[in-house]
C-alpha cells in the first residue's frame, strides 16, 4: 500500500528518494508514531519532503491519495469495520438489516463515498444526496431501510486535515513572484552573478601551505569573490504585462551593482529594428537595435521579459507592428540577436500552462529555441540554469 | 538511544508535529533539519532538547568561512613549525598539533549526545557534502596520524538553516525535515506562558492583538518575530505599563508604547506611523 503512496508522491513530481521512503518504513517500523493519520502525515512529510516549497505540493498529493479515507465522516482515525457494521445495526430493524445483506455491505460503502465526492454542500429532501430528511440511502433521518445514517451535524465534510489548508502556498516555488519570493529570487540572480570569476591569492592558504612544507614557500590562489557576468534586459512595455515587467526590472536592477554590467531596454510586443531606454521619451530617443547588436559583446547574457502574446503577424511579416511600418519581421531581428548573443532566454509572466492556446507564444517559443521560462522562481532558477551553461 | 522521548520542556512549547519529528530523528539516529523564519526557536530546539533528555550539547556555529574540516580536527602546521625552530622536543609528535574540532569531541563523549550544526547554510555550498560520510558513519580518519575515529555513541544531530543556499540533495535525503512555521495565536499564548507564567491575563491578550495586528501590516522589512514579542513583553512588564494603554481599539491611532522592541528597522517604524497618521485621518 505504502509503495503505491511512494509512487503517486513520485507521479506527482516530489523529488522523492528510495532512501527516504525506506527511513519511512523503519520509522513506522520502530513505532515512531501511533495510529493516527495526522501522525503519518507529520512524519511521511519529515521524512520525505526536505523544502518547504514542496509542502504545498506534498500536502495536495497527500490528499489526493488518502481522499477516499478521508472523505467518510470519522474515519480520520481509522475505525474499523467490524465496529461500524456493530453500531449499524443498533440503528436498524431486523427487517431493514435483511434488506441491508441484500445490498451486500461493501457495496453500501463504495456508493457512500462516490456520493460523498459528488455532494457539494449542505442537502434536506431528495432521493439521491447525503442529506436530511430524504429517501437516499444515506444521511440523517432519511427512510430508506439501507440508508446510513451520517450524524446530526454536517458531518459530511469532516473538520478540514492539515494538508487541506495548505498552508505552505505561497512558498511553492511554482507560483508568480510575490514579495517574499522576490528575496529567494534576488539569491539566485547574486548566485547567477557571482560566477565565472579570476584567482586571487590566498594569503591564509599561503601561510599555512609554507608552514606544512616546513618554509618553503608554497603559493595558494582562490577564485576572486567578484562577479563576471554581464546582462542585457529587454523588457516589453506598454502593455496588460506593465505590472510583471515591473517586478522583473526591479528585481535585475536591485542586483544590478553584482552584475559586471547590465542594461536594460525596452520594446512594444516583438522586438524591431529599434528600442528605446527611457519609456517616456521612447518616441523621440529611439536606438536602432543594430547599434545595440554591435556596441555589445557575444559574452553578454541576453533576457527578454514580456508575455510574448500578440497577432502572429506581428512576429511574421514586414509592416505587421501594430506601431509602425517596420521593413523586416520581427523573427528576423529576433534571430539575428539570439545569433549575436547565444545565451538568450525568455521570461514570460504568464502561466506556463496557457502557453499553448496562444499562437504568437509558440511562435516566439521556438525562435528562442523553447529557451522561455515563466517568470517564478522554479523558472527563474531554470533560466539562471541555461544561461550559465 | 531507544527509548528516549521528547515532548517539550518547561521552557520550550514544541508543537505535535514538531516533537513528532524530533521523535523520529532521535528513534533512527538522524540528524534534524530545521528551518523556519527567524527568531522562531530553531537553535533553542537543540539546547532544550538536550536539556530535556539531559545529554551533553556539542554547538558548532558555521560562518562563510568555517570549513567541514574544523569540525573534526585541525592540524596547527605554523605551531609545530615555530617549535621545530626553537628545537622542542615536542616537535617529533606529529599528534601534539591536532586541535580537535566540535565533531571529534562529540564522537569522544561518554554519554550519547546532541550536536548543534548552526546555520548550515552559512558555510561554503560544498560544505554539507564534505560532511556526508562523517555524519552517515560517524565517523573519520585522521589523515596525519593515520587514525580512525569513531563515535562511542551515534550523537543527536540537528542542523539549523536560514534558507540562505540551497543544500545538496545526497546530503538532504539522509536527515529528518521540519519547518517550524510561525505560531498561531493559540500557540503563541502557551509560549508566552511559559516565558512569563504570571503575567496577567488582559495583558497578555491585549499584547497579542497589537503584536499580530502589527505582523499583518503590509510592506513591513521585517516583521517582529516570537523571540521579539518576548523581548516587548519583558519591557511592558518592567515598566509596568497597563493593558488599558494597549487597547488603542477605541482611538484607532496610538503608537504601541516601547515599540522599538518590535519593529527594529527605522523604515519600518515611518511606514508604521505614515498608517497610522492616515488611520487618524481617515476617522
Amino acid at each position: 500500500m505504502l509503495v503505491d503512496f511512494f509512487l503517486h508522491l513520485k507521479d506527482r513530481k516530489l523529488p522523492v528518494s528510495t532512501k527516504e521512503f525506506l527511513t519511512l518504513l523503519e520509522a513506522l517500523q520502530q513505532g515512531v508514531i501511533g495510529h493516527s493519520l495526522d501522525d503519518f502525515y507529520v512524519l511521511a512529510r519529515a521524512a520525505l519532503v526536505k523544502d518547504e516549497a514542496h509542502f504545498d505540493k506534498f500536502d495536495r498529493a497527500f490528499a489526493e491519495y488518502f481522499k477516499g479515507i478521508e472523505s467518510l465522516p470519522g474515519m480520520d482515525k481509522a475505525i474499523p469495520e467490524e465496529w461500524l457494521r456493530q453500531s449499524m445495526k443498533r440503528h436498524l430493524t431486523p427487517e431493514e438489516q435483511a434488506k441491508l445483506e441484500k445490498l451486500g455491505w461493501g457495496k453500501l460503502m463504495e456508493e457512500f463515498e462516490k456520493r460523498l465526492a459528488e455532494q457539494k454542500g449542505r442537502h434536506a429532501g431528495g432521493s439521491k444526496w447525503i442529506g436530511t430528511g430524504g429517501t437516499s440511502p444515506f444521511g440523517h433521518g432519511g427512510t430508506h431501510p439501507e440508508g446510513i445514517r451520517v450524524g446530526g451535524k454536517s458531518e459530511n465534510r469532516s473538520a478540514v486535515k492539515v494538508w487541506e489548508k495548505r498552508e505552505f502556498r505561497n512558498l511553492d516555488d511554482q507560483v508568480e513572484l510575490g514579495t517574499r519570493n522576490i528575496k529567494v529570487a534576488l539569491r539566485r540572480l547574486r548566485h547567477f552573478a557571482r560566477t565565472g570569476a579570476a584567482e586571487e591569492l590566498d594569503l591564509e592558504g599561503t601561510i599555512a601551505g609554507t608552514a606544512k612544507n616546513a618554509g618553503w614557500l608554497d603559493l595558494h590562489l582562490r577564485p576572486e569573490r567578484h562577479n563576471a557576468v554581464k546582462v542585457l534586459l529587454f523588457l516589453d512595455i506598454g502593455g496588460s504585462m506593465d505590472d510583471h515587467v515591473r517586478v522583473c526590472e526591479e528585481l535585475f536592477s536591485a542586483c544590478g551593482s553584482e552584475f559586471k554590467h547590465l542594461e536594460h531596454y525596452y520594446f512594444h510586443n516583438c522586438v524591431y529594428e529599434s528600442v528605446w531606454k527611457d519609456n517616456r521619451r521612447r518616441h523621440t530617443e529611439r536606438i536602432p537595435t543594430q547599434e545595440v547588436l554591435h556596441r555589445y559583446g557575444a559574452d553578454y547574457k541576453l533576457v527578454f521579459v514580456g508575455d510574448a502574446s500578440m497577432s502572429p503577424y506581428e512576429i511574421l511579416y514586414p509592416g505587421g507592428s501594430v506601431e509602425h511600418w517596420n521593413e523586416e519581421p520581427g523573427a528576423e531581428w529576433l534571430a539575428r540577436m539570439t545569433t549575436t548573443f547565444p545565451r538568450a532566454i525568455w521570461l514570460n509572466p504568464e502561466p506556463e500552462h496557457v502557453w499553448q492556446y496562444r499562437q504568437s507564444t509558440g511562435l516566439i517559443r521556438n525562435l528562442m529555441g523553447n529557451r522561455m521560462y515563466p517568470l517564478t522562481i522554479d523558472g527563474l532558477t531554470r533560466g539562471i540554469r541555461e544561461l550559465g551553461k | 538511544m531507544g527509548g528516549m522521548r521528547f515532548e517539550g520542556s518547561d521552557n520550550y512549547v514544541a508543537t505535535h508535529d514538531l516533537t513528532l519529528a524530533v521523535n523520529a530523528a532521535v528513534t533512527l539516529q538522524r540528524p534534524l533539519l530545521i528551518k523556519g523564519e527567524p527568531g522562531t526557536g530553531k537553535t533553542m530546539l537543540a539546547e532544550e532538547v538536550a536539556a530535556a533528555l539531559g545529554l551533553p550539547l556539542f554547538q558548532w556555529h558555521i560562518k562563510s568561512t568555517t570549513k567541514a574540516q574544523q569540525g573534526l580536527y585541525e592540524y596547527d602546521a605554523v605551531s609545530r613549525l615555530r617549535d621545530s625552530q626553537l628545537g622542542d622536543p615536542k616537535v617529533e609528535d606529529i599528534a601534539h598539533y591536532i586541535v580537535k574540532g566540535v565533531l571529534w569531541q562529540a564522537f569522544e563523549c561518554e554519554t550519547p549526545c546532541v550536536v548543534l550544526i548552526d546555520e548550515i547554510d552559512k558555510a561554503d555550498i560544498e560544505f554539507p557534502n564534505d560532511l556526508l560520510r562523517e555524519l552517515d558513519r560517524m565517523e573519520f580518519h585522521v589523515y596525519e596520524t593515520r587514525q580512525m575515529v569513531r563515535a562511542r555513541h551515534r550523537p543527536l544531530v540537528f542542523i539549523t538553516s536560514n534558507n540562505e543556499k540551497e543544500l545538496p540533495d545526497a546530503f538532504l535525503r539522509r536527515c529528518f525535515f521540519h519547518y517550524i512555521k510561525f505560531p498561531d495565536r493559540e500557540t503563541m499564548g502557551k509560549i508566552v506562558d511559559v516565558h512569563f507564567p504570571d503575567l496577567k491575563k488582559d495583558l497578555l491578550r491585549e499584547a497579542l492583538e497589537v503584536f499580530f495586528e502589527l505582523r499583518e501590516v503590509p510592506g513591513l522589512k521585517k516583521k517582529p518575530s516570537t523571540s521579539e514579542l518576548l523581548d516587548w513583553l519583558k519591557l511592558l512588564l518592567a515598566e509596568d505599563i497597563p493593558p488599558e494603554a494597549l487597547r488603542a481599539k477605541d482611538q484607532k491611532a496610538a503608537i504601541p508604547p516601547l515599540h522599538g522592541a518590535l519593529l527594529k528597522n527605522e523604515q519600518d517604524v515611518h511606514l508604521f506611523e505614515r498608517l497610522i497618521f492616515m488611520a487618524r485621518q481617515n476617522r
